[in-house]
């Protein structure tokens, strides 16, 4: 197991956003997180990478607890995340925006940097190539040069994922990755996803397209106010009675 | 692209050749100034403009430049060379100490915190009379000589103080299109999404932090060469909030905003002070500030982005053939 999260909680004011959350994800799984809005998946993501701390419970990447780390340091430690609401570099160009992601890939410090040493330069032009080979693998590369703000939004979400690929991460956190894209730029996702996990890296998908999910998931965990309801293969979520009443209401038929 | 190549080929040969055409020893002397400043500003714009800080203490170390010349090189008697060192190394120094602690504070915070430590700063230049002399200062300050070359008149200094300003310029630019420098924008851009792509963003911060002051302290050590005697009067609050209208009036993140926004500052307020008693006979110096609020409200107003943006969109029309 690549990441074990084990009874994680998390209250904001005596409500729990998270509360007894445990789950583990494999070497080179898709790990997806589904329930409905407010079910506390985003709040996992901030847990896992360190933007906020857990009131109780575990979370070991790599056999390490990443419990107290700085978010800085878990990045470097392997774990990558996109954000929900797209936190991209906007006045940076597109590709400034995968070479910053591609930080912890460098060395060159503040002074190297001021006189341009030698070394500083060639690790530019590494960096470079190695962020315009990851452009391409989502088809943003001829859109390098662009402010990230000018990119339409589906373009942006993509952008955010070739940008925390650039970090070289062994577990990539994604946020609801499928969000604004059109049918056939889900498929070219779900495409990508497929090809990353063929790489061995792992993935935790947050995302309500459950046509994206069921596609690419290699298990489900069903969260709701909170709250773990039901975890399992697609097929099996998919029968589950519990996860229709979460996701449809109690005394609702379905139309 | 080449249009900025004509741009900063045209600003060297105007550096070259200005001392030559200006006659007056005033003028000269507002060109040096002019430059001093526009050290202190290149870093306060790396701070405020990429690294996301506002500094309103930044005369303090200036002031910690100067007057650690000006007490090394005369009571100390050290090596003017050596002396200069110090004023980059003190400032530097501190700027670490108290960088931590403070750059965890946010916005408002931040303003208060470098607030406070510049009055503080300015408080101990005015009490510590053994070491700064207090309110009358220091006299003395001998002449900078480095390899032989003796910094004796107004116009080696002009040379000297420019050269500076161009080499940090060059510096500073290698810094925004590296590593480093991405992550600083990165950081101003999105902290969150900086933090989880692995960048030590306290430190980073930090070190711009530091670097200011590290310019600021140069350009006090300079300063005092230049004008070979201080007081504590330059080094206090108003001198700090004019660095920082120089930063934001010039442009936050461009590269001609600090020259810019520095030249136009420094003038203005020469400008007013012939003009202002002109237009209104028996005018004392609050009509200057008043006009000087007024002009600078107005440039605020037309052009918020600031004076260095100016260029960087004509360059941008160039490459791009948008707009």
């Amino acid at each position: 197991m690549i990441l074990e999260a084990t009874g994680l909680s998390k209250y904001f004011g005596g409500v729990a956003a998270v509360s007894d959350v445990s789950f583990s994800v494999g070497e080179g799984e898709i790990f997806a997180l589904i329930g409905p809005n407010g079910a506390g998946k985003t709040t996992v993501f901030n847990l896992i990478t360190g933007l906020m701390s857990p009131d109780k419970g575990s979370v070991v990447f790599k056999g390490r607890s990443l419990i107290g780390m700085q978010p800085h340091r878990i990045a470097a430690a392997g774990v990558a995340r996109t954000f929900q609401n797209l936190q991209l570099f906007g006045r940076m160009t597109v590709l400034e925006n995968v070479m910053a992601g591609a930080y912890l890939r460098g060395k060159s410090g503040f002074l190297q940097s001021l006189a341009r040493w030698p070394g500083s330069i060639s690790e530019e032009k590494r960096i470079r190539q190695e962020s315009l080979d990851l452009l391409s693998d989502v088809g943003l590369d001829s859109e390098a040069d662009l402010p990230a703000a000018a990119l339409p939004f589906g373009r942006q979400r993509l952008l955010e994922i070739a940008r925390s690929m650039a970090s070289g991460p062994r577990l990539m956190l994604l946020d609801e990755p499928a969000a604004g894209l059109n049918t056939a730029e889900a498929k070219e996702l779900a495409g990508y996803l497929k090809r990353l996990r063929e790489q061995g890296i792992s993935m935790v998908l947050v995302e309500h397209d459950m046509e994206t999910v069921m596609d690419v998931a290699d298990r489900i965990l069903v969260l709701n106010f909170g709250i773990q309801i039901a975890g399992g293969t697609p097929h099996e979520i998919q029968a589950s009675p519990e996860v229709i009443k979460a996701y449809l209401g109690e005394d609702e038929q379905v139309a | 692209m080449d249009k900025n190549i004509v741009f900063r080929a045209a600003a060297i040969i105007i550096f070259l050749v200005l001392p030559l055409l200006v006659k007056s020893n005033y003028l000269l002397g507002i060109l040096i100034i002019i430059g001093l400043y526009t050290i202190i500003v290149i870093g306060l714009g790396i701070l405020m403009g990429y690294a996301g800080q506002v500094s309103f203490g930044h005369a303090a170390f200036f002031g910690l430049g100067a007057y650690s010349v000006a007490v090394l090189s005369t009571a100390y008697r050290w090596p003017t060379f050596a002396a200069l060192l110090a004023a980059v190394v003190v400032p530097g120094l501190l700027a670490a100490l108290i960088g931590r602690p403070t750059l965890k504070l946010k916005e408002l915070y931040l303003v208060l915190a470098t607030l406070a430590f510049g009055i503080l700063v300015h408080i101990f230049f005015n009490e510590a009379r053994e070491i700064t002399g207090g309110p009358s200062g220091l006299t003395g300050i001998p002449y900078l000589s480095l390899g032989g070359l003796v910094f004796d008149r107004d116009i080696k200094f002009y040379y000297l103080v420019w050269s500076t300003v161009l080499l940090i310029s060059l510096g500073v630019n290698n810094l925004i299109h590296s590593r480093v420098g991405r992550a600083l924008r990165a950081i101003r851009e999105s902290e969150h999404a900086a933090e989880t792509s692995g960048i030590d963003t306290a430190s980073l911060k930090l070190q711009a932090f530091v670097f200011s002051a590290v310019l600021a302290g140069l350009a006090g050590g300079l300063y005092a060469y230049y004008v070979t005697f201080i007081s504590p009067s330059p080094f206090g609050f108003h001198t700090s909030v004019l660095f920082v209208l120089m930063a934001v009036v010039g442009g936050l993140g461009t590269f001609w905003g600090p020259l810019l926004g520095t030249g136009l500052v420094v003038a203005l307020g020469e400008i007013l002070r012939w003009a202002v008693p002109l237009a209104i006979p028996g005018a004392g110096g609050e009509y200057q500030i008043i006009f000087f609020g007024v002009i600078l409200v107005v440039i605020m107003i037309v052009k918020p982005e600031g004076l260095g943006s100016i260029i960087k969109f004509s360059k941008k029309s160039v490459e791009k053939g948008v707009r």
